[in-house]
């Protein structure tokens, strides 16, 4: 009976909260930029996805350069020594293209909304230029050891039926999430810079009159935000895999995220991720064989007891995101309205 | 001699000019109060002051130079402080946080500034931690104006600060705005409340369709039937 216990919570784990919890913190770190972005700059930008594939991007052609000289830190992979490659060619890219673009309609002054849909022409633009560069194929470039546990290990080392295998990518997803939270809200809470970030999201007028330089205050946050995509991408991709279009399709649970929380609160973003993250991966998970352990034998049920065919997953982050804006539209941690 | 003065001030937000001909000024150690009814142009003229408006005439001096190039940012750092009527406090941060943000442009230690702000209003000391958005409407003014003397301003620009204020929170605020005279500031403000204002005036200006109609000791203005029976009611 115990030992039935015991494999139902590691089979639960396996499955489910150990790839939720990287999944969020892969989201929490695009959702943060969304909404510091949204905050600072006061529009949605829809090439977030984007960013953090050209983010990984960038960090990919390093790590290919990095094995072709058997430069490598086994046994961690080598994008994480790429990953600075990344975060630098991440922010270059988002700063050429506010000077470019955004700054225009800053200037003008121009409604969120017209910023927005201007995003959606720089998405366009940069998934059609990480095409043109790595393709639109599925890129491996994850190396050094996949597992930190394998499930075989584990179960020899438990006698459990059921195996619990960390992938390092796993570890490695949520070490550097924590650390990049941790960092940022160190900067917000603690410096100067971080703190005018914060003055001029609240009451931009305000800070304009307190002596804020509105155009630096934007450049940081650019640099925080394309900084966190980069990452996040690197992450996802070595979770995951890296193909182009796969970003483009986080928007949505990152978008979902980022409103659930409150837009332009960054506690709320990270809330929001894992809340996102979590309902995905356990509404698409068949419980067949966790009741199995659980359940007694006549009432062991027949079907998979999946809620919802994993092709649907996107549609959870929808759902989640439509009641939010109807129930409660500024989210769990009192944002703003979009 | 002013400290900061708008001299035949002509302009408006695009379209029809607002000011027509206004002259307001205030001097260090003084309180200058600027009163007239709705629409007169009070607000325009401070915005005037403080370079939010484009003048088409007239000029504006600071200590005796003309700062009709400087934008508003540069004009806090020349050390002007505006305390705008409404939005004048940063809601989710806590009050220091708020005091910090005012000090923003200073290098060094502030804590100076801040012991005075605390001094000048006690109840902000006690809720330091506090964001500025749970604060009471009084409480909000006072952290307000004391956001805007962590500048060290040498002139303090006040817009309505009593505005829907009761008569007992409203007689503590303009006993506090004496306090900051005392301290050799030039205070200006707008007000509402005219009677009261200009009570405690050194300087009042009651302005009437964007031009400068009465100019006086608040005393003489207070006495002056005219101005008692247009804009203070008898």
């Amino acid at each position: 009976m115990l030992t039935d216990i015991a494999n139902a919570f590691v089979l639960l784990a396996n499955f489910v909260l150990i790839p939720a919890a990287a999944y969020g913190a892969q989201l929490a770190l695009g959702a943060l930029g969304i909404t510091l972005l949204f905050g600072i700059l006061r529009f949605a930008n829809v090439a977030h996805g984007d960013l953090m594939a050209f983010g990984a991007m960038a960090t990919i052609l390093a790590t290919w350069q990095l094995q072709a000289w058997g430069i490598g830190i086994a046994p961690l992979p080598t994008a994480l020594l790429a990953l600075p490659i990344g975060v630098l060619a991440a922010i270059a890219a988002s700063l050429a293209v506010d000077r470019s673009v955004f700054r225009y309609y800053r200037r003008r002054r121009s409604s969120p909304i017209a910023m927005a849909i201007a995003s959606v022409g720089v998405m366009f633009v940069m998934n059609g230029l990480i095409r043109m560069v790595i393709g639109p194929d599925d890129r491996a470039f994850g190396d050094g050891a996949r597992f930190l546990v394998s499930a075989g290990a584990f179960k020899r080392a438990t006698g459990l039926g059921e195996g619990l295998s960390i992938r390092v990518s796993q570890v490695l997803t949520l070490a550097a999430a924590a650390v990049a939270v941790a960092a940022l809200f160190w900067l917000l809470q603690r410096t100067r810079v971080g703190k005018s970030m914060r003055a001029y999201s609240d009451n931009e007028d305000l800070a304009r009159l307190s002596g804020v330089d509105p155009e630096r205050t934007v450049l940081v946050t650019w640099v925080i935000a394309a900084g966190l995509a980069a990452i996040a991408g690197t992450l996802y991709g070595l979770d995951k895999s890296f193909q182009p279009f796969t970003y483009f399709q986080l928007l949505l649970p990152m978008f979902a995220a980022a409103i659930v929380g409150g837009i332009g609160q960054p506690v709320g973003a990270i809330a929001g991720a894992f809340l996102v993250a979590f309902s995905e991966v356990a509404l698409t998970y068949p419980y067949r064989k966790f009741l199995r352990y659980l359940l007694p034998e006549e009432l062991q049920p027949d079907g998979l007891v999946q809620l919802l065919s994993t092709d649907y997953k996107f549609a959870v982050s929808f759902v989640i995101l439509v009641a939010v804006l109807i129930w409660r539209p500024t989210g769990l941690f009192r944002g703003r309205l979009l | 001699m002013s400290f900061l003065a708008g001299e035949n001030m002509h302009g408006g937000y695009g379209g029809a000019d607002i000011l027509r001909g206004c002259t307001i000024a205030a001097a260090k150690g003084e309180i200058a109060v600027v009163a007239g009814p709705n629409g007169a142009g009070k607000s325009t003229a401070m915005k005037a002051l403080f370079g939010m408006i484009d003048l088409r005439e007239g000029r504006v001096t600071l200590g005796g130079s003309d700062i009709g190039r400087l934008t508003p940012q540069g004009r806090v750092k020349a050390g002007m402080a505006f305390v705008p009527q409404t939005g004048n406090v940063f809601t989710t941060m806590t009050v220091q946080e708020n005091l910090e943000m005012g000090a923003f442009l200073r290098r060094g230690d502030i804590s100076g500034s801040m012991g005075q702000v605390f001094d000048l209003f006690p109840v902000l000391a006690e809720k330091r931690r506090q964001a500025a958005g749970e604060l009471s409407g009084g409480q909000r003014q006072q952290l307000a104006i004391g956001r805007a003397l962590m500048t060290r301003p040498g002139v303090l620009m006040l817009d309505e600060p009593t505005a829907g204020m009761s008569p007992i929170v409203m007689d503590e605020l303009f006993d506090r705005i004496l306090a900051i005279r005392q301290a050799g500031v030039a205070v200006m403000m707008v007000e509402q409340n005219a009677r009261q204002a200009l009570a405690v005036a050194d300087r009042g200006f009651v302005l009437v369709a964007g031009a400068c109609r009465h100019t006086g000791t608040g005393e003489t203005l207070l006495g002056d039937p005219e101005v008692r029976r247009a804009f203070l009611g008898g």
